[in-house]
């Protein structure tokens, strides 16, 4: 006897048509970090300048054209992805385990609770730019001190996602086991809490990289983010903006390219919500 | 009511005195002498140690941020270190513009982002539904100064319909002042209309779902009244929640906004600040706009009980 077995798609193939925001999300991001890691081998010099070669229109030359000093474009948009991603990537990594950890004690410690939700309520109320503007002008323009008044506005999010957690978990039966077995405070926010915090985390994190992205490039346009002599898509535009009428490409390829990598981390960030958890609703 | 009008007005006390320690302690949280920052580069020691006897920078903290505190509350945000002019009158003079961009950005968003979104979740699933989700997150994704610079080159330097930059008085004519008005307003309200539409789809999608509708439309409620007053009205509180919360986002917008348009108001005076190291100007308006942002949600949590009468106040 036979049986007629309807052809199964693969697993790989279920995942891209379920999930096809994931799939497009994360590809695009591989590609522009390829890009960003081995941009010395794909691009040429992004800071020499030609003076004879300026405001050349996109060509086999130089593929997406000159800027007004003669700096490739190209290069310099493969080269800005570099800031983006780091800065994306640390702002996520630092905002999630200090909003944690400050979120984990809000939540199981009364005491703790009220100041630190008052804290976070007033870092909420000052405009994250402005923020930003202020650290940077205090502090002196530097990658690192972009990354942390980027994070700082941040951190409330988390904290805020990862007390509600907490509080909707604290008093649940595996969490009473465990607290009257006697486990220390320590390992039960670590083992029995944070667990349950890792999902919309995730999520949360992607949302975050994608803000991270877009305020570092507005901080790099106004001229008071990563040093100027470092290129980055943000300062590319202010730099061009004299030429938009001659030379939109000079604006358009690191504008267009800054959006790709922000939608890329946002799809990315929809479609791991709907495949962790479809019950959290996207953060502001 | 009163009681909880009262309450609310008083936690707005504890967030601004959180600001307030933020702003203050950004001069003394930076590495060096706040006197030397001040007197900038190249200041004599004479120089340095005359403003901070000035500015009081040698008496004990706490005192420094009570003289502080109590000055900015009475409105006194201290003098730019550049023109020697009060921060107040100067936000004064920049407000009008700022004030006309945010006030026809919040039009043309809310009303765009409404009507996409009561429309995606009435044809939800079709085209138009997803058509409007992308628009969502490509609008979130892509930042005021890029849209910014794509509509200058298409409509203003191409086409020629509207003019490149800069902002006209409204006492010049309405006209005129609002010509100079559209194209900033849709860069900055892209991402807002990005964000009101999503949740308005959802609010929505919710209401939809709700037995008090099929019977509207069992007894013959006509399509548009249908959505409009039994729908909408009852979907309106998570959409005014996110008009509220998403202030933050209007406003570190309206501070790029300003500079793509070469637009006169408060975010050009910030930026005009930074390469000058203004602090005053600086700290200043981050009070104001932090005020502004907490004043906006206050209305809003007080406007609930207008909204939804279910909601009580206690």
């Amino acid at each position: 006897m036979e049986l007629i077995t309807p052809a199964r798609p693969s697993a790989t193939a279920d995942f891209i048509r379920r999930h096809p925001t994931i799939v497009i999300g994360a590809l695009l991001l591989i590609l522009i970090t390829l890009a960003a890691v081995f941009a010395p081998w794909i691009a040429r010099d992004p800071i020499t300048f030609e003076p004879i070669n300026r405001l050349k229109s996109p060509s086999a030359a130089f593929w997406l054209g000159t800027d007004a000093l003669g700096r490739d474009v190209f290069a310099r948009m493969v080269y800005g992805a570099r800031i983006s991603l780091i800065v994306g990537l640390a702002v996520a990594l630092i905002a999630i385990v200090s909003g944690s950890v400050i979120g984990l004690l809000a939540g199981y410690f009364n005491a703790f609770d009220a100041i630190v939700m008052r804290l976070m309520d007033g870092i909420m109320a000052i405009p994250s730019i402005l923020l930003a503007i202020a650290l940077v002008a205090l502090l002196g323009s530097s990658v690192s001190v972009v990354i942390i008044a980027i994070s700082i506005p941040e951190v409330p999010r988390v904290t805020r996602l990862v007390r509600a957690v907490v509080l909707s978990v604290r008093d649940l039966p595996f969490v009473e086991a465990a607290r009257s077995n006697g486990t220390r405070i320590g390992k039960l926010l670590r083992r029995h809490i944070l667990p349950s915090t890792v999902a919309p985390l995730i999520v949360q994190a992607t949302y975050i990289c994608a803000s991270a992205i877009l305020t570092e490039a507005g901080l790099s346009f106004l001229g008071a983010g990563t040093p100027p002599e470092i290129p980055t898509w943000g300062n590319m535009i202010a730099g061009n903006r004299l030429y938009l009428q001659i030379a939109p490409w000079t604006i358009f390829a690191p504008g267009i390219c800054l959006a790709l990598v922000v939608l890329a981390v946002n799809l990315l960030g929809d479609g791991l919500r709907d495949r962790l958890d479809p019950r959290i609703s996207r953060g502001i | 009511m009163l009681s909880y009008v009262l309450r609310r007005l008083l936690g707005v006390i504890p967030v601004m005195l959180v600001v307030g320690i933020f702003v203050f302690s950004l001069l003394h949280l930076a590495p060096g002498d706040p006197a030397a920052i001040i007197a900038g580069d190249n200041a004599t020691p004479d120089n340095i140690a005359r403003i901070r006897t000035n500015l009081g920078l040698d008496r004990p903290l706490l005192e420094q941020f009570a003289s502080w505190s109590w000055a900015t509350v009475r409105g006194d945000l201290g003098v730019s270190m550049y023109s020697g002019i009060p921060v107040t009158t100067l936000v004064q003079q920049r407000m009008g513009p700022t004030f006309s961009l945010a006030i026809t950005t919040l039009i043309v968003a809310v009303s765009i982002a409404v009507t996409l979104g009561v429309l995606a979740a009435w044809k939800a699933g079709s085209l138009l539904d997803r058509a409007v989700m992308g628009l969502a997150v490509t609008g979130f994704s892509v930042p005021v100064f890029v849209v910014g610079y794509i509509m200058v080159y298409y409509v203003s330097l191409q086409w020629r319909w509207l003019p490149v930059q800069g902002y006209k008085p409204i006492a010049d004519g309405v006209g005129l002042w609002l010509s100079h008005l559209v194209l900033p307003s849709f860069a900055l309200g892209l991402a807002y209309v990005a964000l009101i539409a999503r949740i308005t789809r959802a609010s929505m999608l919710e209401v939809l779902a709700e037995d008090y509708i099929r019977t509207a439309s069992a007894k013959g409620v006509s399509t548009m009244p249908m959505l409009l007053r039994h729908a909408l009205r009852n979907a309106a509180v998570p959409i005014v929640t996110v008009i509220g919360i998403g202030v933050a986002l209007l406003i570190s917008g309206v501070v790029i906004t300003e500079s793509v348009f070469n637009i006169p108001g408060i975010g050009r005076l910030v930026v005009d600040a930074i390469s000058r190291r203004d602090y005053p100007i600086i700290q200043g308006s981050m009070i104001i706009f932090a005020a502004v942002y907490v004043l906006i949600n206050l209305a809003i949590d007080i406007s609930y009980g207008f909204l939804d009468p279910r909601i009580r106040y206690n």
